[in-house]
């Protein structure tokens, strides 16, 4: 603001002294005033100019907002109509899923939340499934997967249009600088989200593999050819011998998008072994930081797993139990590309992550082990 | 709902256009009437018109190439998927556009040199980098 005004006052001298326009001293105060009365505007409404900038911003990504979120609500009608062959038009019922929501657990007391938490995403899933089954009768159960995402990431886009929505009214009413700052702070990361779910619908409708499904993908090259069977829930697990130990191979079961309950699967295997598992290893999609490359592999220990925490209790429970470490590979990526068709980068990075994996395996377990290797995320466009 | 939501960036775009022509005109009036007024020797006239004009015509110039921007930015790209196909045996390769349906490890048909089944081994996009001034790595 100050250097707004010095800049004016400047302008101001400046004018006074050299500028002198044709037309004599007359002009020359006119000119003046013209300059002072800027001055004073910008001294008593220069935040209010400032606001009224932002809030002329927000509404044009708001504008985008609604188009992306329009064309996502597009997109999954067109695809149930498509695939799902429905005998009535399913507008009104997407657009009741469309406004579906999920109310989390009471986190007063703490204890026993993630069971709580586990019942409520597994009836949503239940419920969810049950919604397109409705809405697209005709769809085999990879999909119902894939219409399940596809109208998960225009449920998404729904919600990130009507927050920002929110916070634009709310500041045009109140007129409150603090309202429209914090909105217009966050809105190059709110609009690389929804333009990342954007590209992720037809990847989705079209049953296209996502970055995300890089675990996925890493675990389904380790165990392409070997016998499956499943697990739960909604995974697959193969039992290959690698450098000489037993792996047993656990990804969700595509080629459908769904990401399984891994936290389950892995507590099945090291029960069914009695704990004798020498090592977990977790190949997960990784957020990568500005300036890392895409598909980068790096290496640590714990457990890669996303989501709301409810797997990642599981597994480090059950590796607990019998003192199982837990190492972990990622390829990093960053979530405009977990979410869209998967990159070529991160597709050549999964024979670079099944590398990492053998070195780890030969560095921490010895010939003759069993070791649980676990391909994390989104299965969509990837089979086994 | 799309429907209106096009219609509504619709009408927005052809009112913006509408005042960008508008002052498009009345700036290039101003700068032939400029010409005029110089010809005619008020150069005080002259330099007023000469200055709204240049005005006009940059600021409406500036706010088209804005607004087709913005239209250019309202659209979901949707980049081109490949599908490489393999054949185990002979290492055979085929790389051609993604079709609904294909999914990595998918059994396709049989090879054109070994006769064996050829499978999806990848799926993927390819992302061509926007080229940096320069690079802290």
């Amino acid at each position: 603001m100050n250097e707004v005004l010095i800049e004016l006052a400047g302008m101001s001298v400046l004018q006074n002294q050299f500028l002198q326009f044709p037309g004599g001293d007359s002009l020359t105060q006119i000119l003046s005033i013209l300059f002072y009365g800027v001055f004073i505007v910008f001294l008593f409404y220069g935040q209010r100019i400032q606001m009224y900038v932002m809030l002329r911003e927000v509404e044009g990504s708001l504008y985008k907002l609604k188009y992306i979120k329009d064309e996502g609500r597009k997109i999954a009608i067109e695809t149930i109509k498509e695939i799902g062959k429905p005998q009535a038009d399913p507008t009104p019922r997407v657009d009741r899923f469309l406004e579906y929501f999920t109310i989390p657990p009471q986190s007063m007391d703490p204890a026993g939340i993630v069971w709580k938490l586990d019942n409520i995403l597994d009836v949503r899933d239940t419920r969810l499934k049950d919604e397109v089954k409705l809405m697209a009768p005709a769809t085999d159960e990879p999909q119902g997967f894939n219409l399940e995402n596809t109208l998960e990431a225009a449920m998404a886009l729904n919600y990130i249009y009507k927050v920002i929505r929110h916070f634009y009214l709310l500041g045009k009413k109140t007129l409150s600088l603090y309202i429209i700052m914090q909105i217009q702070m966050i809105l190059p990361m709110v609009m690389r989200e929804a333009e990342a779910y954007a590209s992720a619908l037809k990847a989705f409708a079209y049953g296209q593999p996502i970055g995300d499904g890089a675990g996925a993908l890493v675990a389904a090259k380790l165990m392409h050819g070997a016998e499956t069977r499943k697990i739960q829930k909604d995974c697959i697990v193969g039992q290959v011998p690698i450098e000489g130990r037993v792996a047993y191979v656990i990804k969700a079961e595509g080629p459908g998008g769904n990401v399984g309950k891994p936290g389950d699967a892995i507590k099945t295997i090291i029960e069914e072994n009695e704990g004798k598992i020498s090592t977990v290893v977790m190949i997960d999609a990784g957020l990568k930081l500005e300036g890392e490359g895409v598909g980068e592999v790096a290496e640590g220990i714990g457990a890669a797993i996303g989501g709301p925490g409810v797997d990642q209790f599981k597994i480090e429970e059950s590796t607990l139990k019998y003192r199982i470490p837990i190492n972990a590979v990622v390829i990093k990526e960053d979530i405009g590309d977990a979410v869209s068709p998967m990159r070529k980068e991160i597709s050549d990075a999964v024979d670079k992550a099944i590398e990492r994996v053998k070195s780890v395996i030969l560095e921490r377990t010895k010939e003759g082990d069993k070791v649980v290797i676990v391909g994390v995320g989104n299965t969509i466009g990837i089979g086994q | 709902m799309s429907g209106n939501s096009q219609s509504a960036t619709a009408r927005v775009s052809t009112f913006v256009l509408m005042i960008i022509f508008i002052t498009l005109a009345l700036s290039l009036t101003a700068l032939v009437l400029a010409v005029n007024a110089f010809s005619y020797g008020n150069e005080v006239v002259a330099g007023y018109l000469l200055l709204v004009g240049f005005v006009g015509v940059s600021m409406s110039t500036y706010v088209l190439l804005q607004s087709r921007r913005r239209m250019a930015r309202l659209k979901i790209e949707t980049p081109p998927i490949v599908t490489t196909i393999e054949c185990r045996k002979c290492g055979f390769k085929n790389v051609r556009e993604f079709s609904r349906g294909d999914y990595v490890f998918k059994e396709l048909e049989l090879c054109q040199k070994c006769n064996e089944k050829m499978i999806i081994t990848a799926i993927y996009r390819e992302v061509k980098e926007k080229e940096k001034g320069f690079s802290l790595r």
